[in-house]
């Protein structure tokens, strides 16, 4: 049986990134395990640019972006292993594993870091009616028939969702020569960033039709048509708005889950409110030395924030395989209040913590005017204002070092709405 | 007369209001760099968009490229055109120039992955 000090589970932005902070703290056994061809995951199908601006302060393409890292993991020399698919892992970190190279495999690890990314929101999760013809498609996928196949799937093509995915497939199905007739959405915010809306919805005249949603689909082998109604503020389809659009093609862009069957197979605990492992502030899982970054943990809004969650699951991996001992006392718990949808990490090691501690979130709706306020008890530790808070954008507030000590109970992180 | 925006910057989406006189901005606020400045000042007097896309090779795989720097808004459609002609051949180094010139705009396209 093979062993590695470290196997990291992922060669997209989240594996490269912690392979490299790895390496660079002198972790020299370890190895990349990738199921597709090439590093870089789903960067390698995002042609369009605006990733990098905080890691590079440049605005760089997914491809640009990706190749950044894929050569610092071959200047390095960290080994990696393509079209290797992880198939199981148990808690002792033995870890099975398939590819046509080697055949199957069990491999056995010091440390492990879960980097699977997370998987799009398909249909059958979304109940909708009508049939299942063909020209239903994620955004994902669209995105790579177009720009890694060169194959267009449609030519008249409505879209469900306003997530970001969604929106750059908009415009890159309008440049292909598809005419995009709406994009729907649930609620009455987009969960896209503003930038998107501008750029790939309005440069292109497309309308973006908030509170409504696709009531049913019409085409038995092939798609005809979908109807779209107006909702309610309980979300619900309001009777008489419906309006037909034909369309070949509905895109999906209704969410984004961590992709976490591996971790729940080797016994990892999961939060339910992301979807993804519950962590303390090093990254960490409940399992000894196995740690998670990158959307497989939460859904990140930019790159560069999965990067730089990486690192530091990367150089707390190597810190534990150079022998560092278990975080002292019990953790105290980082929860969600008002406002505010969940919180990474979810619990806390004061005494160990490092200089500075991320605490990662997603708000609940759009606030204006309001403040970000962390408690301890009846206690104030940090308190961050802002123009907007609004649900399509990760948050992270840094507690510093010196904030540690007043910490002796339960976090609780809240939404201070403006005084209307 | 007065125009909001939204800044395309960065994902930061900066709400900008932007006084104008004559067809040009006089000022703007709501920005939190210059690039919002900048961004607003373009856009109220002549848009400008980086364009990306796919070129193909003659066998159909595709290229990720880009315009090396801003077109025209009004031109967009006419440089993917322009992208869509030209025929490439790999292999392709990321940096590579697929046109010198895109569409007439005096802006190059350059591969943004190395293929082949």
């Amino acid at each position: 049986m093979r062993e590695f000090d470290l196997v990291i589970i992922g060669g997209g932005p989240a594996g490269m990134a912690a392979a490299v902070a790895a390496k660079k703290q002198g972790i020299d056994d370890l190895i990349i395990l990738e199921r597709d061809d090439r590093l870089g995951g789903i960067l390698n199908q995002c042609i369009h640019n605006g990733f990098g601006l905080h890691t590079f302060k440049e605005e760089l393409t997914g491809p640009e972006y990706a190749e950044r890292y894929s050569d610092q993991v071959k200047e390095l020399g960290i080994p990696y292993e393509l079209g290797t698919m992880v198939l199981d892992m148990t808690g002792d970190k033995e870890i099975s594993l398939i590819s046509r190279r080697r055949g199957a495999e069990t491999v056995k690890a010091k440390a492990v870091v879960l980097a699977m990314g997370c998987r799009e929101r398909p249909r059958g999760a979304l109940g909708i009616a009508g049939f299942r013809p063909q020209g239903i498609y994620t955004a994902g996928t669209a995105q790579k028939l177009v720009n890694c196949e060169g194959v267009v799937p449609g030519k008249e093509v409505v879209i469900l969702g306003s997530g970001d995915i969604g929106l750059i497939m908009a415009r890159r199905m309008t440049l292909e020569g598809a005419k995009v007739r709406a994009v729907v959405e649930l609620m009455p915010y987009s969960s896209g960033l503003k930038r998107n809306i501008v750029q790939c919805l309005d440069d292109y005249g497309i309308p973006l039709m908030l509170s409504h949603t696709v009531v049913d689909i019409k085409g038995k082998e092939k798609l005809e048509g979908v109807w779209v109604a107006a909702v309610d503020e309980r979300n619900n389809p309001i009777e008489g708005t419906e309006e037909y659009f034909p369309c070949d093609t509905l895109l999906l862009s209704c969410g984004l889950i961590p992709e976490n069957e591996l971790s729940k197979s080797m016994g990892v605990e999961l939060s339910p409110l992301t979807g993804g492992p519950s962590v303390d502030e090093s990254l960490e899982t409940n399992i000894d030395g196995v740690f998670a970054c990158g959307n497989v943990l939460h859904v990140h809004d930019l790159v560069d924030f999965v990067s730089e969650e990486a690192v530091r699951a990367g150089e707390n991996a190597a810190e534990y395989i150079k022998g560092k001992p278990s975080s002292p006392g019990t953790p105290v718990a980082v929860k969600p209040g008002n406002g505010v949808r969940y919180t990474v990490p979810s619990r806390l090691y004061t005494q160990s913590a490092a200089d500075s501690i991320h605490i990662r979130f997603r708000v609940t709706g759009v606030y204006k005017g309001a403040a970000i306020v962390i408690t301890c008890g009846d206690k104030e530790i940090m308190r961050k204002r802002g123009r907007i808070f609004v649900p399509s954008e990760m948050q992270d507030i840094i507690i510093k070092k010196d904030k540690l000590p007043e910490i002796d109970g339960d976090l609780e992180v809240k939404v201070e709405e403006a005084v209307k | 007369m007065t125009r909001e925006l939204t800044c395309i910057g960065c994902p930061m989406g900066c709400e900008l209001t932007v006084e104008v006189e004559n067809g040009a901005a006089v000022s703007v606020t709501g920005n939190t760099c210059k690039i919002g400045e900048n961004y607003a000042k373009s856009e109220i007097s002549a848009p400008v968009r980086a364009v990306t896309t796919t070129a193909l090779t003659a066998e159909g795989v595709p290229v990720p490229v880009k315009t090396a720097g801003n077109v025209p808004k009004d031109k967009i459609f006419e440089v993917v055109d322009h992208i869509k002609r030209t025929k490439i051949t790999l292999p392709v180094k990321l940096g590579t120039v697929i046109l010198e010139n895109a569409a007439g705009t005096g802006v190059p396209v350059i591969a943004t992955k190395t293929v082949g």
